[in-house]
């Protein structure tokens, strides 16, 4: 079953077309990849699906709801949530904080309940408090809730906001270069780390991806971009051989040895 | 070494520079200690010991030798340049330039000896404050620590004397403490040693003796913790309430204008130190609500006269309400433009109610008059001492209020907007409704505070509400630490209590205010008493086991 469809998707910055008739068509519990050389308008089409941007041409469907005008804050409810290429934690709130902002969404205290400390406002914060806490020791940060999210190093930080995606309860997850700045050995993890979100609470994935091993190792689906276009789409085996994609990446008349390298 | 010679001669300049514009002056007229040193020579050594600690400081490699050489020789410098300011003002005239600049300032600087053992003098003084400065940094923790509060109370209470003096006096036993620790003018001598030598005294105590009270307190079950935590409140709120019969009717001005500023720096709070929107014109809802209690309150107008309680939930729903005004149009501006709109709106608010178009409403220029006084069954807010008491429940209200909201969804929401805006949507935060709401609540506060201030005042003017006030706010909110509420009370005790306390120097109000900004920005950006980590993953589960382990 289909999640989200893209149907001639076209995103333009002045002149520049960053996005261009996209189709795209994600399913229900996949990890789908895409990739494609810098510039390609991944970020971009991310950021159309999350509302941030909002595309001038084409519909986005998920589960049959258009999202397309609709504000980030109302999308994120129909259940999408991302992760930023370069790690947008909320600086000087703790990791634990982090987390429930993320839960914001699924709260509903209002301004009186609040000040008045109403039974069911603490209940919904304790229950709040607990699911963060659960969160935490999810994704291997228990201990470190009370930590400054600006504190944390590297890799706790991209796991930090994996855990405030989760937070929100998401259907579809979209991840910006999880992998990006990791040795082979953080990689690996961040790897099974994936593949067991998808298989244990049955997220699918969305991944945009430079590391080759990372998107080979565990999508499903390929789609490759190249100046804001769809030039293929397959299982990874299928667009290794691809000629398109080996030249959108090096480059026409490339050697043998260069094409291993992209294998 | 290089360091050392920047260092003192930047603490030279500031030292020039303060004698120029008579602060040194001004300053002298009050002995700290009497007699002995005034408060116009503790400024210049203060300057002077401070810079030799940075020069102390920055020294690298650290070997003592190096440091106290260091420190001497910024010292050292800064008494220079001093000396060349005696000099240069003993040969040339510069009174036509600076018109602080007499001979009564040489005569200061100079320890009244005359240009050419004063300049000596001088020199002296400035490496020996060095070389202090120098062993100070060199000196133990522990020792720092109670010479730098031992020798800043005794500095306090040399300040603030005309303050402690008519305060002890109000209590017969302990008017005997006035005859033992002050003259006329100043500090007695065996005064300033005894202050010296009991604080210090306390503060050894509490170090060798402290941590063991502390950790007594934390193993005892938590039944009797939670009685001693309640009884520690019950003796603040004790001590709260018969504050202004303690401190007499001129304190008690003083603290309701602090609580003034408190309640509006609480407010102001919410907008800029968790929602992090910079408003510079928040002093439009302290008008606002003061005109709102005016209009339906005074006979003078004659359109409602309400009483003050009948006029208060009117006063707060109309200052909400133009909050959300407010807020509505500059919901999509951040940063500098939010705060140029801002302050745009403030003034709108004041040349509104002076205009002449509005007089018969609001009273135009005159104000408006015969603004009755709250009371409750009987006993009327009056004076200063009784409405202490008013403004002691307000702001009792509102950091009630204030904490709530801050470890809640809503605050999690205006703090994460603060972070990142755009990320904070992407979470699901409806950026409109969590701004607006944010003003409003601000706004609100700031309501509040307009109408405690109209009935304390019996009259308000347009002029009572001009961009001063916006930007001390501001100010305070900075100088306290943003998004803390101690802070807020904190810079407001600085900031504003402070000026009202020495009044008599009350023209380098706003330098004090920029030269403290500046210090402030360079040493503890984060503000005097920062908004501290919020303990939420075990804090919970510890509470949990000790009632577990009581139960």
């Amino acid at each position: 079953m289909v999640l989200l469809s893209t149907k001639k998707v076209t995103k333009r910055f002045g002149g520049l077309v960053a996005v261009g008739d996209l189709d795209i068509e994600i399913r229900e519990k996949s990890i789908h990849s895409i990739i494609g050389p810098n510039g390609a308008g991944k970020t971009t089409f991310f950021n159309c699906i999350t509302g941030f941007y909002k595309p001038e041409e084409g519909e986005i469907l998920f589960n049959d709801h258009s999202l397309v005008g609709l504000l980030p804050d109302r999308i994120v409810r129909f259940g999408i949530s991302r992760t930023y290429q370069n790690i947008r934690l909320f600086p000087n709130l703790t990791a634990m904080e982090n987390i429930l902002v993320g839960l914001h969404g699924h709260l509903h205290a209002g301004f009186f309940g609040i000040v008045m400390s109403t039974p069911a406002t603490r209940k919904e914060e304790k229950e709040a408090a607990e699911e963060a806490r659960r969160l935490l020791k999810f994704v291997n940060l228990a201990g470190k809730g009370d930590f400054l999210a600006k504190n944390l190093p590297y890799g706790d930080q991209r796991r930090l906001e994996i855990a405030r995606a989760l937070a929100s309860r998401p259907k579809l997850l979209l991840l910006d270069e999880p992998t990006a700045g990791m040795n082979p050995r953080e990689t690996q993890d961040m790897m099974d780390f994936i593949q067991h979100l998808r298989d244990e609470l049955g997220i699918t994935i969305l991944l945009i991806e430079h590391q080759m091993r990372v998107v080979m190792g565990i999508s499903e689906i390929v789609t490759v971009l190249d100046y804001g276009e769809k030039i293929a789409e397959g299982t990874p085996t299928e667009i290794q051989g691809n000629p398109k994609v080996i030249e959108a990446y090096l480059g026409r008349g490339s050697t043998g040895e260069e094409r291993q390298i992209v294998s | 070494m290089k360091q050392a010679i920047k260092i003192g001669l930047i603490g030279g300049v500031v030292e020039v520079l303060l004698s120029l514009i008579g602060m040194v002056e001004a300053f002298s007229q009050r002995d700290i200690i009497a007699h002995v040193i005034s408060m116009g020579h503790t400024l210049l050594i203060i300057v002077a010991l401070f810079m030799g600690y940075l020069a102390a400081k920055r020294t690298p490699g650290k070997g003592s030798l190096w440091v106290l050489a260091n420190s001497s020789l910024s010292g050292l410098i800064v008494g220079g340049l001093v000396s060349l300011l005696v000099i240069v003002g003993s040969l040339i005239n510069l009174r036509k330039v600076f018109v602080n600049a007499m001979p009564v300032l040489y005569e200061l600087l100079t320890f009244k000896q005359g240009t050419q053992i004063g300049v000596f003098l001088l020199l002296g003084a400035g490496a020996l404050s060095g070389v202090l400065a120098g062993l100070f940094f060199l000196s133990p923790k522990l020792l720092r620590r109670v010479l730098l509060i031992s020798l800043g109370s005794v500095v306090g209470a040399g300040v603030l004397q005309d303050l402690l003096r008519p305060t002890f006096s109000l209590w017969g036993p302990l008017a005997i403490i006035n005859e033992w620790l002050f003259t006329a003018n100043g500090l007695t001598i065996q005064g300033a040693i005894g202050l010296f030598v009991l604080i210090a005294a306390l503060l050894l105590f509490w170090s060798r003796k402290g941590s063991v009270i502390q950790t007594g307190f934390r193993q005892l079950p938590p039944a009797p913790q939670r009685i001693l935590k309640m009884s520690g409140i019950l003796i603040l709120v004790f001590i709260l309430l018969i504050l202004p019969q303690v401190l007499g009717l001129f304190l008690s001005e003083v603290f309701t204008i602090v609580g003034l500023y408190v309640l509006l720096g609480l407010g102001l709070n919410i907008v800029v130190g968790y929602a992090g929107l910079l408003d510079l014109g928040y002093v439009a809802f302290f008008a606002i609500g003061s005109y709102t209690t005016a209009v339906l309150t005074s006979p003078e107008l004659g359109f409602f006269s309400l009483s003050f309680w009948e006029a208060l939930p009117f006063v707060i729903v109309m200052g909400v309400f133009s909050g959300v005004l407010l807020g509505t149009p500059v919901l999509k501006m951040r940063g500098d433009y939010l705060a140029i709109a801002t302050l745009g709106f403030g003034e709108i608010i004041r040349i509104l109610v002076l205009s002449d178009f509005l007089r018969p409403w609001l009273g135009g220029a005159q104000g408006i008059g015969k603004i009755p006084k709250a009371s409750i069954a009987g006993f009327e807010f009056a004076g200063p001492q009784q409405i202490y008491y008013l403004i002691l429940a307000g702001c009792l209200l509102v950091i009630f209020i204030s904490l709530r909201l801050r470890d809640s969804r809503l605050g999690r929401a205006w703090m994460a907007m603060r972070e990142d805006e755009d990320v904070a949507q992407a979470m699901g935060i409806n950026l409109v409704a969590t701004k607006l709401l944010a003003f409003a609540t601000g706004a609100g506060f700031s309501a509040l505070s307009g109408a405690i201030f109209a009935t304390k005042l019996s009259s308000v003017y347009p002029h009572s509400f001009n961009v001063m006030i916006s930007i001390n706010i501001v100010c305070v909110i900075i100088v306290g630490g943003m998004g803390s509420i101690p802070g807020v009370i904190v810079g407001a005790a600085a900031l504003v209590g402070l000026p009202e306390l020495l009044r008599e120097f009350a023209e380098y109000r706003l330098f004090v205010y920029g030269a403290a900004l500046v210090a402030m920005m360079l040493l503890r950006p984060e503000g005097l008493w920062p908004e501290a980590v919020h303990r939420r993953e075990f804090h919970e589960e510890e509470e949990k086991e000790a009632e577990l382990k009581s139960g």
